[in-house]
């Protein structure tokens, strides 16, 4: 499928980088060791409208195309992946609402999460619900007007920040559970966001459990139909999974960027490591499995577009495959800068830790094996 | 207030800068080109004025077709529309005949004041701006870091060594901005996407009745004969051997002298 982008996706890309590069590069180390949601970023993607790339052009957006999105987080993820974290929260959040929300929902939420004013979270794992969804306890009880919601959730992305979480949960209905989405405003009497996460890498980008105890929301708040639940989580992730992958392939390129110019630099035995073969065997390879990842990436994004059938396929495809690129990627740049790689100043330390998550959330890459798996046993 | 930037699209400055053999141009070929970074300042100060006193930024630029992207980025900074002058019997203009050229379109827009930068990363002259101030018979102020319009004048100030001079002058004029005179904006998301829809009309030399006898390598007074590389820098000096600190104190100091250093 044709990816080449257009002159405004190339223009845009080239701003996001020269932002980022300019106004965060400086100070990444700085939102790593602080490990907690850096606002001033968030601020910094208002003011540039960066938020438009998660919502579609009727609701404020740019173009509403993932594959603009995807260009935007690569180049953030370059520079800082828990600053890609805050677009790639917004569009998990932003696209089960263009897909399954009313008019009145996408009118509300849409128009202000494409500005930022609003962030969004994707509360769907609990402590023994991961890639088991199914397993999930959190239930939804029909009151006057509306559902009282009672569970917990954990290890969501940013919802100590957020102004709004798509909840999924439980709903007995016709003698049986059905998975259903709401939209849970944080200032709801009930919600308590109880634990942030200390954790390994991306530690710029809050990872939170909260309480729902006895949560009211209003009818208006359900997403979707009852017991769509499902549908709108395996949706949305197709979506999250193309973003998160192009974030990391943003990671990947900027430890190799790092990496390279050090080993232009970096003289042993009376000459540059780059002009050692032991180590352009190892650059030539990163390059390569970084660039076959970006390929992919933008394919699964021009499939998404474009609505094309095999999106599940693809979009299991590119997450799996441009995040071991990066992780193998990120581990080889700290091994190339020796012993300078594996100090904080260089950044490519941070950039290892932040590569690993994105083998493990947004669905582990075992599952996406899978999913491919059963793919292609489908067709044989 | 109507205001016009010229811009110049020139090769990315961290990239490395190749000559066409022979022809001593260089080669935009095989780089990335983008808006010289001079020139940001201007559109920068050119929007600012806008936003304070209203008007219109129109956004100049003659090169070869691809210069239309320098014209999009700064439309994308707030820039309202761009002319681009662009035919192949200008190629191998000097400074003196870029400002005829940029002088004949400016003849034809109207306008209040003329903005640019202090001068382009790739050549490096400068000369632009004081040439179409003569070319225009317009007052011309270079290397200005602050800038002020009231009615019909202006009043800039460019830092000396010794202080600040202010100067003030009728419009129209042309105005060199220095470095540093703004923060120059990073196009928003939408400024990019509304840049597209901008006017942006593309002139030729037949469009513009240019004499051509004046303009490109014809009409160019300056030529380059020759262009050689900067030499790499030759190994420094260490002084290793001496009986004792004083001594090789002399050796050091020996060596400034000799180099005409102290």
């Amino acid at each position: 499928m044709d990816h080449s982008l257009s002159d405004e996706q190339v223009a845009i890309a080239t701003m996001v980088r020269d932002l980022m590069t300019n106004e965060v590069g400086p100070r990444t180390q700085e939102i790593d060791e602080q490990g907690v949601f850096p606002t001033w970023v968030a601020d910094l993607f208002r003011k540039h409208d960066l938020f438009a790339v998660t919502v579609p052009e009727d609701y404020g957006g740019i173009d509403g195309r993932l594959l603009t999105h995807c260009l935007v987080v690569e180049q953030v993820g370059r520079v800082c992946a828990s600053c890609s974290m805050i677009l790639g929260a917004q569009s998990l959040g932003a696209g089960p609402i263009t897909l399954f929300g009313s008019a009145d929902q996408k009118e509300r939420w849409l128009t202000r999460l494409a500005t930022g004013e609003v962030l969004v979270a994707f509360g769907l794992t609990e402590p023994n619900a991961g890639s088991d969804a199914k397993a999930m306890t959190t239930r939804a009880v029909p009151t006057d007007g509306g559902w009282r919601l009672n569970g917990r959730k954990s290890f969501i992305t940013h919802a100590n920040v957020a102004d709004v979480i798509i909840v999924f949960a439980k709903v007995k209905a016709d003698g049986a559970d059905q998975i259903t989405a709401f939209l849970v405003e944080t200032d709801r009497a009930g919600f308590t966001v109880d634990k942030i996460e200390h954790k390994m890498g991306l530690r710029g980008s809050p990872t939170c459990s909260f309480v729902l105890e006895d949560v009211w929301i209003p009818q208006a708040n359900m997403l979707g139909e009852l017991g769509q639940g499902l549908e709108i989580m395996l949706r949305g992730l197709h979506r999250g999974r193309i973003g998160s992958a192009a974030q990391s392939v943003g990671l990947g390129q900027g430890a190799l960027d790092i990496a390279a110019a050090y080993a232009t630099q970096r003289e042993q035995f009376g000459r540059p490591l780059a002009r050692m073969q032991a180590v352009q065997t190892i650059v030539g390879q990163m390059a390569t499995e970084i660039e076959a990842a970006r390929q992919l990436v933008y394919s699964a994004a021009c499939r998404y577009d474009a609505r094309a059938a095999d999106i599940e396929r693809f979009s299991s495809m590119a997450k799996l495959f441009a995040s071991d690129a990066t992780m193998r990627v990120t581990g080889d740049a700290v091994q190339i800068m020796g012993g300078y790689g594996y100090m904080v100043e260089y950044g490519v330390e941070r950039m290892m830790r932040d590569a690993k998550v994105f083998q493990i959330f947004e669905g582990a890459n075992q599952i996406q094996q899978i999913t491919v798996a059963r793919d292609v046993f489908a067709k044989a | 207030m109507q205001t016009v930037v010229l811009v110049k699209q020139v090769v990315d400055t961290e990239a490395e800068k190749r000559l066409l053999p022979g022809e001593w141009r260089l080669d935009r070929a095989s780089v990335e080109n983008i808006l010289n970074p001079y020139d940001e300042y201007a559109v920068e100060a050119a929007v600012q004025l806008k936003e304070e006193l209203g008007g219109e930024v129109t956004v100049l630029s003659m090169g070869p077709q691809e210069a239309e992207e320098a014209i999009r980025k700064a439309l994308a900074m707030g820039a309202d529309r761009g002319v681009l002058v662009s035919d192949p019997v200008l190629q191998g203009s000097d400074a003196l005949a870029t400002a005829r050229v940029l002088a004949q379109v400016l003849r034809g827009l109207g306008f209040d004041l003329v903005l640019c930068g202090s001068m382009s990363t790739d050549a490096q002259t400068g000369l632009v701006p004081a040439a179409l101030g003569e070319l225009l018979d317009l007052p011309v102020l270079g290397a200005v870091n602050r800038l002020e319009v009231h009615g019909g004048s202006l009043k800039a100030a460019r830092q000396t060594d010794e202080g600040a001079i202010v100067y003030e002058c009728p419009l129209p004029a042309v105005v060199a901005v220095a470095k540093g005179i703004n923060e120059p904006r990073y196009p928003s998301l939408r400024g990019i996407m509304g840049a597209k829809k901008k006017p942006l009309d593309t002139k030729t030399a037949a469009d513009l009745a240019l004499e051509l006898g004046a303009v490109g390598l014809g009409g160019a007074r300056t030529r380059v004969h020759a262009a050689t590389s900067v030499p790499p820098r030759a190994a420094g000096k260490t002084v290793t051997e001496y009986e004792s600190p004083q001594e090789g104190a002399r050796l050091l100091a020996d060596f400034l002298h000799e180099n005409k250093l102290v």
